[in-house]
């Protein structure tokens, strides 16, 4: 049986989701997903009427029981320095991040 | 027998009373943990020596100074004769899967071990404005990414009290290990899968996963946002009804916390299960799982000894006069696990693209060029394999050309799971159901390294459970007996939407009714 994800696509992925693997690594996850794919597969057995719908949550809201959107009032942050403190680099009160690499687009 | 060997309930009411302080119960939990719990997890934790593999390990942080300001405020209202909150005096533990203010908040995962949470989860705050002493953290799997608690990066990971050499479950590993070993009385945990009930069933305790939306989401830190439940572990139903109790109802914070009133499951819980219809479905009594060579589903009826736990609950409630009603479909059962797969997988690749080493949490010390690279370092040092698993995934199902043939088609596979139970609920349909009656797992609490690194095998440990998470309806995990290989059993029961209440009469029937069985007279190993 072939594997759904090659070594190609997925080091794709890995380039995607900004990771980098060791040999090992790279082998043990790529194995485990092709495992759980064989899983997802079992979806295809299902029959799907046309009029089935997408559920994204399983209970409905409705009126009575949603709770609405809060007023969009202002309000200061009770605690920035706090916040800004978890950043691992900070000068002056910025957050710090390294140079930004610019591509091209064609 | 100590002040932990009482329930939370019970506690609460001595407290009130003055007949105990807050600061006896507290230091009475802490002495427990010295006995028990050994070591608590951390990011450098060498070889693990024997005396380790005795120990519970359900704690990465423990803040007994916190802990006791809190037990000294709540005996001083009782003193000056003030108000005090149901939960008054109640040892907690909270999964490190919450915010609290000022206290590490780790996920359980190398990436956030750094980060402290400058606010406090609403369900935390609820319960500590409810008198409850909050312990500090219990161990987890790396962000909820597991069904045995080893995944953590904080090792030792949690044990299973009953059997150290077992593991707890998981995702709440740490909660359910910490209750059953008598270290808290409550714990608060959450449930994407199973995550609550599954290791309550393992570890031989009360776990509860109340409706989706029942409960505040705001300051849990996310999996699956569509899936996630926050929700009570206990030593018995009452002790987890209270607690639910204090937490529950509609947040500003949290627009998915619905707008729907709190009864008091107290006042209800006594009242018996009279003339509820319980039901049974053949296909809760079978496991189906892929073939590892050829991925064909395998069917495989459940052990002997999880299904004669499952109808003697059965026997019980029908002696107490609850209806049972036999072979009602749940045709769709055996898609949870495939369903769930994709849905969460993509939920979670989406939150956790926000770990980035840039505004909180964890910075590779390595060299780096550029932002990419700083990226690519931080993510591979700071995160275990579990959540890079789900980030892959998430990706790949979720990406333009398969999202039609994986995600859209796991969505509608998640309507067919709601329409199963909507058919047994409905009062006017042919089942006419108040309440499922399920086993909550497979099997009893495996072997520490059995199954760990299967990801496939691991996620099917939540088969019986997951449909509930899928639907967003109620469940309720307790114990239903103890198997041959002296480990508990969890049962479940099923109920609609917001009804919680239902779940609590009925466990608490069969928990009254069973309380002379020669099985609930076991204690836990690290007990004994």
């Amino acid at each position: 049986m072939t594997d759904e994800i090659s070594p190609d696509l997925f080091e794709h992925l890995v380039d995607l989701a900004a990771f980098a693997f060791d040999p090992e690594e790279a082998e043990y996850l790529r194995r485990e997903l092709n495992n759980q794919l064989k899983a997802i597969h079992q979806l295809e057995n299902v029959p799907l009427a046309d009029d089935v719908p997408l559920a994204s949550h399983g209970v409905t809201y409705t009126a009575e029981t949603r709770a609405g959107l809060r007023p969009d009032n202002w309000a200061p942050c009770e605690n920035p320095d706090e916040i800004l403190a978890q950043a691992p680099q900070v000068e002056n009160r910025y957050i710090i991040v390294p140079d930004i690499p610019h591509t091209k687009l064609d | 027998m100590t002040l932990m060997d009482q329930s939370a309930f019970i506690t609460a009411q001595k407290v009130k009373a003055g007949e105990r302080s807050a600061v006896e119960v507290l230091e009475s939990a802490l002495e427990r943990i010295a006995v028990v719990d050994g070591r608590p997890g951390s990011l450098d934790y060498g070889e693990l020596t024997d005396e380790d593999k005795a120990k519970v390990h359900a704690f990465i942080t423990l803040t007994a100074d916190r802990a006791r300001q809190q037990a000294e405020a709540v005996d001083a209202k009782v003193r000056a004769g003030e108000a005090v909150g149901p939960l008054a005096g109640v040892p907690l533990s909270v999964k490190d899967i919450f915010t609290v203010k000022g206290m590490p908040s780790t996920a359980a995962s190398r990436i956030l071990a750094t980060f402290t949470a400058p606010y406090t989860a609403t369900a935390v705050q609820r319960l500590e404005a409810a008198g409850a002493i909050n312990l500090g953290k219990v161990n987890l799997d790396e962000f909820t990414y597991g069904s045995s608690s080893e995944s953590s990066a904080f090792q030792p990971s949690p044990r299973n009290p009953w059997d150290t050499s077992r593991v707890p479950g998981g995702s709440s590993g740490g909660s359910t290990a910490s209750v059953a070993a008598g270290e808290a009385l409550l714990s608060l945990g959450t449930d994407t899968a199973g995550s609550i009930r599954q290791p309550a069933a393992f570890c031989g305790v009360v776990g509860v996963k109340p409706t989706y939306g029942r409960v505040s989401r705001y300051g849990l830190i996310a999996f699956g946002s569509s899936l996630d439940c926050p929700g009570p572990v206990a030593a018995n139903v009452r002790d987890a009804a209270l607690m639910l109790g204090a937490m529950a109802g509609a947040d500003p914070h949290d627009s998915t916390a619905a707008k729907v009133p709190v009864p008091d499951y107290l006042a209800s819980l006594e009242q018996g299960v009279q003339g509820m219809r319980i039901g049974l479905s053949p296909d809760y009594m079978k496991i189906t799982f892929p073939d590892a060579e050829t991925g064909e589903l395998v069917e495989q009826d459940l052990p002997e000894e999880i299904k004669a736990a499952t109808l003697h609950a059965a026997e019980v409630l029908a002696r107490l006069g609850a209806e049972i009603v036999e072979d009602v479909p749940m045709p769709h059962t055996a898609y949870g696990i495939p369903a769930y797969f994709v849905i969460s997988r993509v939920e979670a690749a989406s939150n956790l693209h926000r770990y980035d080493g840039v505004k909180y949490g964890y910075r590779t010390q390595s060299d780096y060029h550029d932002l990419n690279e700083m990226y690519r370092k931080t993510r591979a040092e700071g995160f275990g394999l579990q959540p890079k698993l789900r980030i892959l995934m998430g990706m790949y199902v979720s990406a333009a050309q398969y999202a039609e043939q994986y995600y859209a088609r796991a969505l509608r596979v998640r309507s067919l799971l709601r329409s199963d139970f909507d058919a047994a609920f409905d009062p006017a349909g042919a089942y006419k159901l108040d309440a499922l009656l399920t086993p909550t797992t497979p099997t009893t609490a495996f072997k520490m390294a059995d199954v760990y690194g299967d990801s496939v095998l691991m996620q099917y440990a939540d088969q019986l459970t997951v449909p509930a998470n899928h639907a967003g309806i109620p469940g309720l995990s307790l114990p239903g007996g103890i198997a041959s290989d002296g480990l508990p059993i969890g049962v479940q029961f099923l109920a609609p939407d917001f009804a919680e209440e239902t779940l609590f009469r009925a466990g608490q029937a069969f928990e009254t009714a069973t309380a002379a069985e020669a099985w609930r007279k076991i204690k836990p190993e690290v007990l004994r």
